[in-house]
Protein backbone atom coordinates (compact mmCIF):
# COMPACT_ATOMS: atom_id res chain seq x y z
CA UNK A 1 0.00 0.00 0.00
CA UNK A 2 1.73 3.27 -0.83
CA UNK A 3 1.37 6.22 1.44
CA UNK A 4 -0.06 8.60 -1.06
CA UNK A 5 -2.91 6.48 -0.21
CA UNK A 6 -3.05 7.27 3.18
CA UNK A 7 -3.70 11.51 3.49
CA UNK A 8 -3.88 13.49 6.40
CA UNK A 9 -6.51 14.36 9.16
CA UNK A 10 -7.11 16.93 11.18
CA UNK A 11 -8.31 15.96 14.32
CA UNK A 12 -10.57 17.97 16.81
CA UNK A 13 -11.33 16.61 20.42
CA UNK A 14 -13.68 17.11 23.04
CA UNK A 15 -12.81 16.63 26.43
CA UNK A 16 -15.20 15.11 28.70
CA UNK A 17 -15.96 18.21 30.67
CA UNK A 18 -15.11 20.64 27.75
CA UNK A 19 -17.51 22.53 25.88
CA UNK A 20 -15.85 22.83 22.13
CA UNK A 21 -13.52 20.93 20.12
CA UNK A 22 -10.09 22.32 19.98
CA UNK A 23 -7.16 21.31 17.41
CA UNK A 24 -5.21 18.37 18.95
CA UNK A 25 -2.95 17.25 16.04
CA UNK A 26 -3.34 15.44 13.03
CA UNK A 27 -2.95 11.07 11.81
CA UNK A 28 -2.66 9.51 8.75
CA UNK A 29 -5.19 7.34 7.68
CA UNK A 30 -6.68 5.82 4.63
CA UNK A 31 -10.36 6.40 4.95
CA UNK A 32 -12.20 8.36 8.35
CA UNK A 33 -13.44 5.59 9.87
CA UNK A 34 -9.53 4.81 10.30
CA UNK A 35 -8.70 7.87 11.16
CA UNK A 36 -11.80 8.41 13.83
CA UNK A 37 -9.82 5.29 15.14
CA UNK A 38 -6.56 5.98 14.90
CA UNK A 39 -7.20 9.38 16.76
CA UNK A 40 -9.01 7.67 19.76
CA UNK A 41 -5.72 5.62 20.61
CA UNK A 42 -3.60 8.54 19.95
CA UNK A 43 -5.12 11.64 21.06
CA UNK A 44 -7.56 10.51 23.90
CA UNK A 45 -6.58 7.21 25.41
CA UNK A 46 -10.00 6.17 24.97
CA UNK A 47 -11.40 8.33 28.24
CA UNK A 48 -15.11 7.83 28.14
CA UNK A 49 -17.43 10.76 27.21
CA UNK A 50 -15.41 12.26 24.50
CA UNK A 51 -16.02 13.33 21.50
CA UNK A 52 -13.88 13.51 18.34
CA UNK A 53 -13.79 14.71 14.77
CA UNK A 54 -11.57 14.26 12.24
CA UNK A 55 -11.32 15.99 8.60
CA UNK A 56 -9.68 15.57 5.85
CA UNK A 57 -6.55 18.43 5.90
CA UNK A 58 -7.76 18.92 1.79
CA UNK A 59 -11.14 20.11 2.95
CA UNK A 60 -9.61 23.16 5.19
CA UNK A 61 -9.11 26.06 3.72
CA UNK A 62 -6.88 28.77 6.04
CA UNK A 63 -6.59 32.37 6.13
CA UNK A 64 -3.46 33.84 4.35
CA UNK A 65 -0.91 34.48 6.82
CA UNK A 66 0.18 37.45 4.38
CA UNK A 67 -3.16 39.29 4.74
CA UNK A 68 -2.84 39.59 7.93
CA UNK A 69 -3.34 43.05 7.86
CA UNK A 70 -6.60 43.98 6.50
CA UNK A 71 -7.95 40.53 7.74
CA UNK A 72 -7.54 41.91 11.49
CA UNK A 73 -5.93 44.77 11.93
CA UNK A 74 -8.66 47.46 11.02
CA UNK A 75 -10.74 46.00 14.59
CA UNK A 76 -8.11 46.89 17.28
CA UNK A 77 -8.25 50.90 16.97
CA UNK A 78 -12.40 51.13 17.31
CA UNK A 79 -13.39 50.67 20.64
CA UNK A 80 -16.80 50.93 19.53
CA UNK A 81 -16.89 47.61 17.86
CA UNK A 82 -15.93 45.72 20.94
CA UNK A 83 -19.53 44.40 22.77
CA UNK A 84 -17.41 44.98 26.14
CA UNK A 85 -19.58 47.76 28.07
CA UNK A 86 -22.54 45.26 28.96
CA UNK A 87 -23.27 43.25 31.81
CA UNK A 88 -23.82 39.61 30.33
CA UNK A 89 -27.08 38.34 32.39
CA UNK A 90 -26.15 35.42 34.32
CA UNK A 91 -28.38 33.17 32.53
CA UNK A 92 -26.84 34.08 29.11
CA UNK A 93 -24.37 31.54 30.48
CA UNK A 94 -20.74 30.91 28.56
CA UNK A 95 -20.18 33.52 25.56
CA UNK B 1 3.08 -5.27 40.06
CA UNK B 2 1.50 -5.32 43.82
CA UNK B 3 -1.85 -3.38 43.36
CA UNK B 4 -4.36 -5.46 44.52
CA UNK B 5 -7.62 -4.98 42.43
CA UNK B 6 -11.61 -7.24 43.43
CA UNK B 7 -11.45 -9.31 45.93
CA UNK B 8 -12.99 -12.84 45.50
CA UNK B 9 -13.85 -14.68 48.05
CA UNK B 10 -10.46 -16.33 48.58
CA UNK B 11 -10.03 -20.25 48.40
CA UNK B 12 -13.67 -21.09 47.49
CA UNK B 13 -13.04 -21.83 43.74
CA UNK B 14 -13.33 -25.80 42.71
CA UNK B 15 -10.67 -27.50 40.61
CA UNK B 16 -12.88 -26.97 37.85
CA UNK B 17 -13.54 -23.74 38.63
CA UNK B 18 -10.08 -22.60 38.83
CA UNK B 19 -9.52 -23.67 35.25
CA UNK B 20 -12.07 -21.75 33.67
CA UNK B 21 -10.70 -18.45 35.47
CA UNK B 22 -6.96 -19.98 33.98
CA UNK B 23 -8.24 -20.28 31.18
CA UNK B 24 -9.87 -16.50 30.73
CA UNK B 25 -6.61 -15.31 32.21
CA UNK B 26 -4.21 -17.53 30.08
CA UNK B 27 -5.87 -16.18 26.78
CA UNK B 28 -5.85 -12.54 27.37
CA UNK B 29 -2.25 -12.82 28.70
CA UNK B 30 -0.48 -15.51 25.97
CA UNK B 31 -2.79 -13.15 22.67
CA UNK B 32 -1.39 -10.04 24.75
CA UNK B 33 2.37 -11.36 24.43
CA UNK B 34 1.71 -12.40 20.79
CA UNK B 35 0.79 -8.66 19.89
CA UNK B 36 3.32 -6.96 21.79
CA UNK B 37 5.64 -8.61 19.82
CA UNK B 38 4.29 -6.42 16.93
CA UNK B 39 6.03 -3.03 18.57
CA UNK B 40 7.42 -1.37 16.48
CA UNK B 41 7.03 -3.87 13.00
CA UNK B 42 3.16 -3.04 12.27
CA UNK B 43 2.91 -1.95 8.56
CA UNK B 44 2.47 1.87 9.37
CA UNK B 45 2.33 3.82 12.61
CA UNK B 46 -1.22 4.13 13.45
CA UNK B 47 -0.94 0.06 13.24
CA UNK B 48 2.03 -0.15 15.65
CA UNK B 49 -0.26 1.81 18.11
CA UNK B 50 -3.35 0.20 18.01
CA UNK B 51 -1.32 -3.13 17.73
CA UNK B 52 0.08 -2.29 21.34
CA UNK B 53 -3.33 -0.32 22.82
CA UNK B 54 -4.72 -3.89 22.16
CA UNK B 55 -1.78 -5.83 23.41
CA UNK B 56 -2.22 -3.60 27.12
CA UNK B 57 -5.75 -3.92 27.03
CA UNK B 58 -5.22 -7.76 27.04
CA UNK B 59 -2.25 -7.69 29.01
CA UNK B 60 -4.79 -5.58 32.02
CA UNK B 61 -7.16 -8.07 31.53
CA UNK B 62 -4.53 -10.89 32.67
CA UNK B 63 -3.77 -9.31 35.82
CA UNK B 64 -7.19 -8.95 36.85
CA UNK B 65 -8.30 -12.54 35.85
CA UNK B 66 -4.95 -14.29 37.38
CA UNK B 67 -5.30 -12.04 40.32
CA UNK B 68 -8.79 -13.60 40.78
CA UNK B 69 -8.20 -16.59 39.64
CA UNK B 70 -5.35 -16.88 42.45
CA UNK B 71 -7.30 -15.54 45.51
CA UNK B 72 -10.13 -17.94 44.18
CA UNK B 73 -7.58 -20.52 44.63
CA UNK B 74 -6.43 -19.63 47.96
CA UNK B 75 -2.92 -20.95 47.31
CA UNK B 76 -0.74 -17.42 47.66
CA UNK B 77 -0.59 -18.03 44.02
CA UNK B 78 -0.37 -13.96 42.94
CA UNK B 79 -0.24 -12.49 39.05
CA UNK B 80 3.00 -12.90 39.07
CA UNK B 81 3.28 -16.62 40.03
CA UNK B 82 0.57 -17.38 37.88
CA UNK B 83 1.76 -15.71 34.79
CA UNK B 84 6.16 -16.31 34.88
CA UNK B 85 6.22 -19.98 37.33
CA UNK B 86 4.06 -22.07 35.78
CA UNK B 87 4.80 -24.31 32.98
CA UNK B 88 3.18 -25.23 29.32
CA UNK B 89 1.50 -28.15 30.84
CA UNK B 90 -0.52 -25.75 33.51
CA UNK B 91 -0.91 -23.23 30.98
CA UNK B 92 -5.17 -23.13 29.86
CA UNK B 93 -4.74 -20.82 26.72
CA UNK B 94 -6.56 -22.51 24.01
CA UNK B 95 -3.89 -23.06 20.87
CA UNK B 96 -5.25 -20.48 18.47
CA UNK B 97 -3.88 -17.07 20.48
CA UNK B 98 -0.25 -19.17 21.05
CA UNK B 99 0.35 -19.30 17.34
CA UNK B 100 2.82 -17.18 15.99
CA UNK B 101 1.65 -13.58 14.86
CA UNK B 102 2.48 -14.32 11.06
CA UNK B 103 2.11 -12.03 8.29
CA UNK B 104 -0.23 -8.54 9.36
CA UNK B 105 -3.18 -10.30 7.50
CA UNK B 106 -2.69 -13.64 9.84
CA UNK B 107 -2.41 -11.28 13.18
CA UNK B 108 -5.69 -9.32 12.31
CA UNK B 109 -7.83 -12.26 11.19
CA UNK B 110 -6.94 -13.72 14.44
CA UNK B 111 -7.53 -10.39 16.84
CA UNK B 112 -11.28 -11.11 14.78
CA UNK B 113 -11.96 -14.19 15.52
CA UNK B 114 -10.25 -14.53 19.17
CA UNK B 115 -11.87 -11.02 19.91
CA UNK B 116 -15.63 -11.65 18.44
CA UNK B 117 -15.16 -14.71 21.07
CA UNK B 118 -14.63 -12.71 23.86
CA UNK B 119 -17.41 -9.87 23.20
CA UNK B 120 -20.07 -12.36 23.48
CA UNK B 121 -18.04 -14.49 27.07
CA UNK B 122 -17.28 -11.23 28.57
CA UNK B 123 -20.66 -10.22 27.90
CA UNK B 124 -22.48 -13.57 29.64
CA UNK B 125 -19.68 -13.16 32.35
CA UNK B 126 -20.95 -9.69 32.99
CA UNK B 127 -23.87 -11.16 35.02
CA UNK B 128 -21.83 -13.90 36.50
CA UNK B 129 -22.58 -15.12 40.03
CA UNK B 130 -18.87 -13.96 40.90
CA UNK B 131 -19.08 -11.11 41.72
CA UNK B 132 -15.47 -10.43 40.96
CA UNK B 133 -15.62 -11.62 37.57
CA UNK B 134 -18.58 -9.97 36.72
CA UNK B 135 -16.96 -6.82 37.29
CA UNK B 136 -13.66 -7.94 35.50
CA UNK B 137 -15.95 -8.89 32.37
CA UNK B 138 -18.00 -5.44 32.44
CA UNK B 139 -14.84 -3.72 32.31
CA UNK B 140 -13.06 -6.12 29.32
CA UNK B 141 -16.16 -5.91 27.55
CA UNK B 142 -15.63 -2.36 26.28
CA UNK B 143 -12.41 -3.21 25.33
CA UNK B 144 -13.12 -6.42 23.74
CA UNK B 145 -15.76 -4.35 21.53
CA UNK B 146 -13.08 -1.64 20.49
CA UNK B 147 -10.31 -4.97 19.53
CA UNK B 148 -13.54 -6.73 17.18
CA UNK B 149 -14.45 -3.51 14.95
CA UNK B 150 -10.83 -2.95 14.63
CA UNK B 151 -10.35 -6.38 13.58
CA UNK B 152 -13.49 -6.44 11.78
CA UNK B 153 -12.33 -2.88 9.88
CA UNK B 154 -8.42 -4.30 9.15
CA UNK B 155 -10.71 -7.75 7.76
CA UNK B 156 -12.88 -6.12 5.55
CA UNK B 157 -10.25 -4.34 3.87
CA UNK B 158 -7.81 -7.06 3.93
CA UNK B 159 -10.03 -9.47 2.39
CA UNK B 160 -11.67 -6.95 -0.11
CA UNK B 161 -8.71 -5.06 -1.42
CA UNK B 162 -5.66 -5.83 -3.39
CA UNK B 163 -5.39 -9.47 -5.44
CA UNK B 164 -2.82 -9.57 -2.95
CA UNK B 165 -4.15 -8.89 0.32
CA UNK B 166 -7.08 -10.77 -0.45
CA UNK B 167 -4.96 -14.34 -1.04
CA UNK B 168 -3.44 -13.18 2.13
CA UNK B 169 -6.05 -12.73 4.19
CA UNK B 170 -7.50 -15.79 2.83
CA UNK B 171 -4.45 -17.97 3.73
CA UNK B 172 -4.65 -16.60 6.94
CA UNK B 173 -8.35 -18.09 7.33
CA UNK B 174 -8.02 -21.01 5.63
CA UNK B 175 -4.77 -21.30 8.52
CA UNK B 176 -6.60 -20.17 11.48
CA UNK B 177 -9.89 -21.79 10.62
CA UNK B 178 -9.44 -25.09 12.11
CA UNK B 179 -8.02 -23.56 15.69
CA UNK B 180 -11.54 -22.18 16.28
CA UNK B 181 -13.26 -25.49 16.83
CA UNK B 182 -11.10 -25.80 20.34
CA UNK B 183 -13.13 -22.70 21.58
CA UNK B 184 -16.24 -24.40 21.38
CA UNK B 185 -14.74 -27.94 22.82
CA UNK B 186 -16.96 -29.07 25.65
CA UNK B 187 -14.90 -29.86 28.64
CA UNK B 188 -15.72 -30.74 32.37
CA UNK B 189 -14.90 -27.33 33.68
CA UNK B 190 -17.66 -25.84 31.57
CA UNK B 191 -19.87 -27.87 33.00
CA UNK B 192 -19.43 -27.63 36.48
CA UNK B 193 -19.11 -23.76 35.85
CA UNK B 194 -22.16 -23.42 34.22
CA UNK B 195 -24.12 -25.33 36.96
CA UNK B 196 -22.74 -23.36 39.81
CA UNK B 197 -24.06 -19.77 37.13
CA UNK B 198 -20.60 -18.38 37.15
CA UNK B 199 -19.91 -18.23 33.43
CA UNK B 200 -21.43 -20.05 30.15
CA UNK B 201 -20.11 -23.09 28.67
CA UNK B 202 -18.11 -22.07 26.00
CA UNK B 203 -19.71 -24.22 23.41
CA UNK B 204 -22.91 -22.58 24.14
CA UNK B 205 -21.68 -19.43 22.09
CA UNK B 206 -20.75 -20.72 18.87
CA UNK B 207 -24.11 -20.16 17.24
CA UNK B 208 -23.95 -16.27 18.09
CA UNK B 209 -19.78 -16.45 17.73
CA UNK B 210 -21.00 -17.48 14.05
CA UNK B 211 -23.67 -14.69 13.61
CA UNK B 212 -20.91 -12.51 14.12
CA UNK B 213 -18.45 -13.51 12.58
CA UNK B 214 -19.51 -15.18 9.41
CA UNK B 215 -21.18 -12.02 8.01
CA UNK B 216 -17.64 -9.79 8.21
CA UNK B 217 -15.91 -12.78 6.41
CA UNK B 218 -18.67 -12.98 3.58
CA UNK B 219 -18.27 -8.81 3.40
CA UNK B 220 -14.55 -9.46 3.41
CA UNK B 221 -14.87 -11.83 0.52
CA UNK B 222 -13.71 -14.87 2.18
CA UNK B 223 -14.51 -18.30 1.85
CA UNK B 224 -14.91 -19.79 4.97
CA UNK B 225 -13.34 -23.27 5.15
CA UNK B 226 -15.06 -26.12 5.92
CA UNK B 227 -14.84 -28.04 9.44
CA UNK B 228 -12.53 -30.70 9.71
CA UNK B 229 -12.35 -33.52 12.53
CA UNK B 230 -8.86 -31.80 13.72
CA UNK B 231 -9.01 -30.26 17.01
CA UNK B 232 -6.39 -28.92 19.28
CA UNK B 233 -6.58 -28.68 23.03
CA UNK B 234 -4.48 -26.26 24.66
CA UNK B 235 -7.27 -25.54 26.96
CA UNK B 236 -6.63 -28.87 28.66
CA UNK B 237 -2.76 -27.73 28.93
CA UNK B 238 -2.10 -29.76 25.47
CA UNK B 239 -0.26 -26.84 23.77
CA UNK B 240 1.44 -26.40 20.26
CA UNK B 241 5.06 -26.59 19.91
CA UNK B 242 4.92 -22.75 19.76
CA UNK B 243 4.11 -22.65 23.08
CA UNK B 244 7.25 -23.30 25.15
CA UNK B 245 9.13 -20.78 22.85
CA UNK B 246 6.59 -18.15 24.11
CA UNK B 247 7.14 -18.91 27.50
CA UNK B 248 10.89 -19.28 27.60
CA UNK B 249 11.15 -15.59 26.12
CA UNK B 250 8.14 -14.29 28.73
CA UNK B 251 9.93 -16.04 31.86
CA UNK B 252 13.24 -15.76 31.30
CA UNK B 253 13.90 -12.99 33.87
CA UNK B 254 11.53 -14.72 36.55
CA UNK B 255 13.40 -18.17 36.26
CA UNK B 256 16.90 -16.59 36.40
CA UNK B 257 15.89 -14.72 39.29
CA UNK B 258 12.52 -16.02 41.28
CA UNK B 259 10.65 -14.16 43.23
CA UNK B 260 12.72 -11.00 42.55
CA UNK B 261 10.87 -7.72 43.56
CA UNK B 262 9.86 -5.53 40.06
Amino acid sequence: MERKEWPLWEVFVRSRNGLDHKHCGSVHAPDAKLALQVARDVYTRRQEGVSIWVVKADNIVASDPDAKPELFDPAEDKIYRHPTFYQLPEEVGHM
Amino acid sequence: MSEQTLAAAPGTATPEQLEYLLRLGDNALILGQRLSEWCGHAPVLEEDMALANMALDLVGQARLLLTHAGQSEGRGRDEDQLAFLRVERDYRNVTLVELPNGDFGRSVVRNFLFSAFQVLLYGRLSSSADAGLAAIAAKSLKEARYHMSHAAEWTIRLGDGTAVSHDKAQAALDYLWPYTAELFAASPADDAVAAAGIGPAWSELEAEWEDLVLPVLAEATLTVPARVPFKTYGKFGRHSEHMGHLLATMQYMQRTYPGAQW
